[in-house]
């Protein structure tokens, strides 16, 4: 998984490597965002700091010549919603007056296992829509990861791609630069879109992406705590799982999942849908859980207020039922009266074990994954009659 | 007749004497598998598991003629350990952790292509042949004998559909789960060619999920090369776009690629029947023989 830096830290990221970026400021309200404006002179761009794409065409960037309009802008974008992401900063940024926009990307080729360099003369839209609708207009080239980017590769994408000879040397430059931040900084992937050139054959970054690999974080500490500060803008509830260390993803029906491996669990979510439920949740305790994960994982669940029963389902390898039976207990023993139903349904490693362990007053017990998803999916359909 | 592991098979466990590594070093054996040694650096001279504990890898092929590894290193080391397991020419390395950096992947991938040693996962759950031996964290328990082979990119769902399986006395040559990670040594391509070149193996159940293009390459590679009938399984089919179910790989895309949709069509044009739920995969696989 990857962890997104925000525009702002990125642009910080790509700064401090040599990549040229326009004068910007960040400003977490209205007066801070005028400041900023008048400070870098107009016509300046105020955009929304969320880590989603499309933020231009949902309302999250304007660009502004004066200071009424800097202070109408960043009011409106300042709190606003953006795809169900709260907007607390603006990037106030000195607009560049461009000729073209080129687009610059270094990312993971999963079916080739290698890295690799793109850049297209198509920037400033949607790069993926260009990949479906004119895959020639990028050009790529694979990296060997034991060698990295060779300086003639960064040449002949950028050739590939038909850039103007009178900015080559500028746009290769920046493409080796990426790759370098790229491999130094775990990266998922590395994005300039759009790169601009302006009139006089200066190449800037007007946008940039740095998404890290979440699993390299552990050497990654600067940007392990840029994450801290990324991540204060998603769903509550994914914020807690989070806290506990889950793989976790809210979904909107009413029927509360819990198991251990991502296959099994997606594989439960698609059997409530399949039954005629809705998954209310995504939520993978991992391997090995013990009895306190168990517990903080139908904490979890519970806190989810759109769900109405729980399906509970471990087939032990590496997680042992006796474990899992006593996470159980643990949880709901503490309530006078179970908040939700809860169906569980063990097998593999221990189950026997566990089902001696599991107190079934307070839970309903099943043999079969099907069965103990068609049982919780009836209960959240009588709850919601 | 089963693929990649028998009882002949002489394993080194890589951090043995980790919690993880101990635990499934004995039920290993406990199952039937030849684990011979440890590898753990710092540790030579020592026993874990009742076996010798070497400091390198290389140590243990040359004391215990190992020929196989099976991984359970910490992520921050596992790509090292790998490399280690490559450099000593083994036959086989299971890699079971989870949560290696992509990068490191990236580069092991490239020395895997340079080597003749097989590599399975990582982030994967391992193989066994079910009566002869198992490498990995798999409960050996619900295996049972047969002529089925099984490919799975996750863990408990290749037992859920083996289980699925088993409760209807049919058994398995061999199960190999490959893994939930982008980057992976052994692909689903890699596992049909095995099962396809087993004359045991009548039927074989490939469990697929979403992200990436691994399971529609594998349909395209069923319809050219494949005889013996296949029955799928595709998780995911409710994952809503950009958000990552759980593995590192399985998320669909932006842009619509890496669908359970595609994936179940391409399938389903290769000849594949698809099951909604793993009884249904029983099913076919029950129909296939007869």
């Amino acid at each position: 998984m990857a962890m997104k830096l925000h525009e702002y830290q990125a642009k910080g990221v790509f700064a401090d490597a040599g990549i040229p970026t326009p004068d910007s400021q960040l400003a977490s309200d209205v007066d801070g965002a005028v400041a900023a404006a008048e400070e870098i002179g107009y016509p300046v761009a105020i955009k929304a700091q969320v880590q989603v794409g499309g933020r231009g065409k949902a309302g999250g960037i304007k660009l502004v010549d004066d200071a009424d309009e800097a202070r109408e802008a960043a009011d409106a974008i300042l709190g606003m919603d953006l795809k169900g992401y709260h907007v607390g900063s603006v990037l106030v940024e000195g607009a560049v007056d461009f000729t073209d926009e080129l687009y610059v990307g270094i990312t993971m080729d999963r079916g080739e296992g290698k890295p690799v360099a793109m850049v297209s003369t198509k920037g400033g839209v949607d790069i993926e829509e260009v990949a479906e609708e004119d895959p020639d207009a990028i050009a790529k080239e694979h990296i060997d990861p034991s060698f990295g980017m060779h300086p003639y590769q960064a040449r002949k994408a950028v050739y590939d791609a038909g850039v103007d000879e009178s900015v080559a040397r500028d746009v290769s430059s920046v493409l080796t630069t990426l790759y370098q931040l790229w491999d130094d900084r775990d990266g998922a992937d590395a994005e300039i879109n759009p790169l601009m050139v302006t009139a006089d054959d200066e190449v800037i970054a007007a946008d940039a992406v740095m998404n890290i690999d979440e699993d390299a974080l552990f050497r990654q500490p600067e940007l392990a705590e840029m994450e801290a500060e990324a991540a204060s803008t998603g769903d509550e509830l994914e914020q807690k799982a989070d806290e506990y260390g889950f793989d976790y993803v809210r979904l909107e029906g009413n029927t509360g999942i819990i198991g251990n491996g991502a296959g099994l669990v997606m594989t439960t979510l698609d059997l409530v849908d399949y039954y005629g439920g809705e998954p209310a949740n995504f939520l993978d305790v991992g391997g090995g859980a013990k009895a306190d994960r168990i517990a903080n994982a139908l904490d979890m669940v519970f806190s989810d207020d759109n769900v109405e029963s729980v399906v509970f389902n471990i087939f032990g390898g590496i997680t042992r039922g006796d474990e899992v039976a006593k996470g159980i207990n643990e949880a709901l023993e503490q309530f006078d009266e179970i908040p939700k139903p809860v169906v569980v349904r063990l097998a593999g490693t221990n189950w026997e074990e566990g089902m001696e362990i599991l107190n079934e007053d307070l839970v309903t017990v099943e043999q079969t994954l099907e069965d103990a998803v068609q049982r919780a999916v009836e209960y959240a359909a009588e709850v919601s009659e | 007749m089963s693929v990649l592991v028998d009882d002949d098979t002489r394993v080194v466990v890589q951090g043995i004497t980790g919690g993880e590594g101990k635990f499934h070093a004995e039920q290993m054996m406990e199952y039937g598998t030849n684990v011979v040694a440890g590898a753990v650096p710092g540790k030579g001279g020592q026993e874990a598991a009742g076996v010798p504990v070497y400091d390198t890898v290389q140590q243990a092929v040359d004391a215990e003629d190992a020929d196989t590894s099976v991984i359970f290193v910490p992520p921050a080391f596992a790509g090292d350990a790998i490399f280690e397991a490559l450099d000593a020419d083994l036959d086989l390395a299971v890699a079971i952790t989870e949560g290696i950096p992509t990068q490191d992947m990236a580069r092991v991938n490239k020395r895997l292509s340079e080597t003749d040693t097989r590599l399975i996962g990582p982030n994967c759950p391992g193989l066994i042949t079910p009566g002869e031996a198992k490498l990995g964290i798999l409960p050996g328990n619900i295996f049972s004998e047969g002529n089925v082979g099984l490919v799975s990119r996750s863990g408990t769902l290749t037992y859920q559909v083996v289980d699925n399986l088993t409760n209807r006395g049919i058994g398995q040559t061999t199960a190999i789960g490959i893994g939930g990670d982008p980057i992976i040594g052994t692909s689903f391509i890699d596992a049909l060619e095995l099962f396809e070149n087993d004359d045991e193996t009548d039927a074989i159940v490939m469990c697929g999920e979403i992200g990436g293009e691994d399971e529609e390459q594998a349909a395209a590679y069923i319809d050219e090369h494949v005889d013996t009938p296949v029955a799928g399984f595709i998780a995911g089919r409710t994952a809503p776009p950009g958000k990552r179910m759980g593995h590192a790989g399985a998320i669909v895309s932006g842009s619509g690629t890496g669908t359970a949709e595609s994936k179940i069509s391409a399938l389903n044009d290769a000849g594949v029947p698809v099951g909604d739920t793993p009884e249904e995969v029983a099913d076919h696989i029950e129909a296939f023989l007869g």
